[in-house]
């Protein structure tokens, strides 16, 4: 059995204009130890999907329509407040995209990086300040014992993220959710953040959910890897899968759209149009609109992901049925 | 380059600047430049300290009469003069300023009790919750303070602790709204959703991580709370709805004072020109917190 089994995740948002359905059916597995990337363009759902896990949808207008998130069989959306604030911050953590905004400016790092000890593992003041400077000489951070005392304002953005990392993993959890963690970060920080996290996964051996739209970061770091499209996930896979042998033109597309794997002085891809407003309900597939190998089955049957290889899924009809090959794209 | 010397004076300055500043001792630093503010303090609390102590520093008590004496102008002996009743004016302002600003601070606090925690809750639930909390503070909002008052008067009879009980309910309602406000504001923050994301309940959330955040504010509209609870309790005296006789307020001081101002002006004056001069120290220290807490407001 799976660490975390995600099944049917649906969160819509009721907004005066209509439903959007923002998680639209999404599940995946996750191992112990492992790092599950989910990458997407924005509006794709790869956030929603993770405040769905955390419970942290404003409702309303915002409510998970349905699915489970079991983690070792407690299921995380629909058990009692009591139960979940147990569970978040000892045994599921989360790192925010913005670490400017993500620390409390009005408290010491100290008093922030003790709280979760305090709370979840009733430890004396004394000895979980001695864990808080620990934990921030774990994440690089030097000269601990002076600077935890400091307030946040005091860090640059790369050592508050560092901060942030230290304050998720402090309680040692088994699941880290890191919503785009490098993404408010330039990029010689980002790399430095990136080793980081990899290096206290594999000395805690904590499972990592990793959201990015960056298919770079994906490559060098994760293990699992799933492509969302307006809220579903259409292609599932190992990362050698997904990245050697993709099977679905938007994967597809999303690859020719990096910058460094195309040729200098030609125009850069992008992907024609717009992702779908999901306010309908879209039948056939989501990204027929914006694909070039889209035919009219794409638009009216329904689609679902189906195994097209061994643990790699495809949500793409004419994959599915073998019309199209990796080798045509 | 040239390496320091262990004993040079900058090694101190650069240890001082590595200790870090938090952000209330640049507040502290920035109100102890503002000259008006520092000036309304220092005032504030001599006046302050000279209340607190009138029971030891005074010759006279503060309801002793000497009929015989009758009003008398300022003195050697009485310095701000005596009333008709010949009690020793000084002993009376200061045994007042012990009334007005004890209730200014009392009321106060009571006020920024209920008023921080209502509204911190109304704004961190949203919602139906806090439309409904909301409405109720409406309602309270709409409720005449002098009838409201005089109706408790009724009920309950003259009593002191009414004064704390009506001016407290008054004033915790725009306490309410404001704080409700701020907190809306910040709950948008990543640092709410990474609080709720460790596992911390609302109460914690509310107490440990969103007031301390909005405590600037509150502390504004708390220094300038005081003055108009004083002035509201002066209000209340001077209808005599207050504090009752022998008892002395700055408020009935001022009453008594002007309904002999003709005969005797000084009897409205000293203890007009206490209370003026307090409310004013407020107000400046009040705007200079202001100021301080939040440097994008002030004028410079």
């Amino acid at each position: 059995m799976a660490l975390l089994e995600v099944r049917d995740l649906k969160t819509y948002f009721h907004t005066r204009n209509g439903v959007v359905r923002a998680v639209d059916g999404v599940s995946f597995d996750l191992e112990k130890g492992q790092t599950l990337g989910i990458v997407g363009e924005s509006g794709s759902g790869k956030s929603v999907t993770c405040y769905s896990l955390m419970r942290l949808i404003p409702q309303p207008p915002g409510r998970i329509e349905s699915g489970t998130a079991k983690l070792d069989g407690v299921d995380l959306l629909s058990c009692s407040d009591d139960v979940l604030q147990q569970i978040r911050g000892k045994r599921v953590s989360m790192i925010f995209q913005d670490p400017m905004t993500s620390l409390n400016p009005y408290l010491k790092i100290s008093t922030q990086l003790i709280e979760p000890l305090c709370l979840h593992e009733d430890m004396p003041k004394k000895v979980a300040l001695k864990r808080a400077i620990e934990a921030l000489e774990e994440v690089g951070i030097q000269d601990a014992a002076k600077r935890v005392h400091y307030y946040p304002h005091e860090f640059s953005g790369g050592m508050r993220q560092r901060v942030m990392i230290a304050m998720a993993l402090i309680t040692k959890p088994d699941v880290l959710i890191a919503d785009e963690p490098t993404t408010a970060l330039d990029v010689t920080v980002q790399a430095q953040i990136l080793e980081l996290i990899k290096q206290r996964q594999k000395e805690l051996g904590t499972a990592v959910i990793f959201v990015t739209h960056d298919l770079g970061v994906v490559a060098g770091f994760c293990d699992q890897v799933r492509v969302m499209y307006g809220g579903r996930i259409v292609e599932a896979g190992s990362t050698q899968d997904v990245f050697y042998r993709p099977a679905h033109p938007y994967t597809w597309a999303l690859q020719k759209s990096i910058p460094s794997l195309q040729r200098k002085g030609d125009e850069l891809y992008t992907i024609p149009g717009m992702p779908p407003v999901l306010k309908e309900q879209i039948t056939g597939c989501s990204f027929a609109a914006r694909c070039e190998y889209a035919v009219e089955r794409c638009r009216t049957q329904p689609v679902a992901l189906k195994t097209i290889a061994e643990k790699h899924q495809s949500a793409c009809v004419r994959f599915q049925e073998n019309e199209l090959q990796g080798a045509d794209l | 380059m040239t390496r320091i010397k262990p004993d040079d004076p900058i090694v101190e300055v650069l240890q001082n600047v590595e200790k870090g500043a938090s952000l209330w001792s640049d507040a502290w630093h920035r109100l102890c430049k503002n000259r008006m503010a520092v000036m309304s303090l220092c005032i504030f609390a001599f006046i302050g300290i000279l209340s607190l102590l009138a029971p030891w520093i005074s010759p006279y008590e503060y309801d002793a009469q000497n009929r015989s004496y009758g009003a008398q102008s300022p003195s050697a002996a009485h310095w701000f003069g005596t009333d008709t009743l010949g009690r020793d004016l000084l002993t009376r302002v200061l045994y007042g300023g012990r009334v007005s600003i004890g209730v200014g601070f009392l009321a106060t606090a009571v006020s920024l009790i209920i008023g921080v925690l209502y509204g911190a809750t109304a704004g961190y639930k949203g919602g139906k919750i806090d439309a409904v909390m909301m409405r109720f503070v409406d309602i309270l909002y709409t409720m005449p303070f002098i009838i409201f008052v005089i109706i408790l008067m009724v009920i309950f009879g003259k009593q002191f602790w009414l004064l704390f009980v009506a001016i407290g309910a008054v004033e915790w309602l725009t306490m309410a709204r404001i704080v409700r406000g701020q907190v809306m504001a910040i709950k948008q923050q990543e640092f709410v959703e990474a609080a709720v994301s460790l596992g911390y309940s609302s109460p914690r959330i509310i107490l440990k991580h969103l007031i301390p955040n909005v405590l600037g504010p509150i502390i504004v509209y708390t220094t300038l709370t005081v003055p108009s609870v004083m002035l509201l309790e002066a209000v209340l005296s001077f209808l005599g709805l207050g504090v009752q006789p022998p008892m002395s307020s700055w408020g009935l001081l001022i009453k008594d004072g002007a309904e002999k101002m003709e005969n005797f002006t000084w009897m409205l004056v000293c203890p007009a020109f206490f209370f003026t001069l307090t409310l004013f120290c407020l107000n400046f220290l009040g705007d200079g917190l202001r100021d301080a807490l939040d440097p994008k407001t002030s004028a410079d």
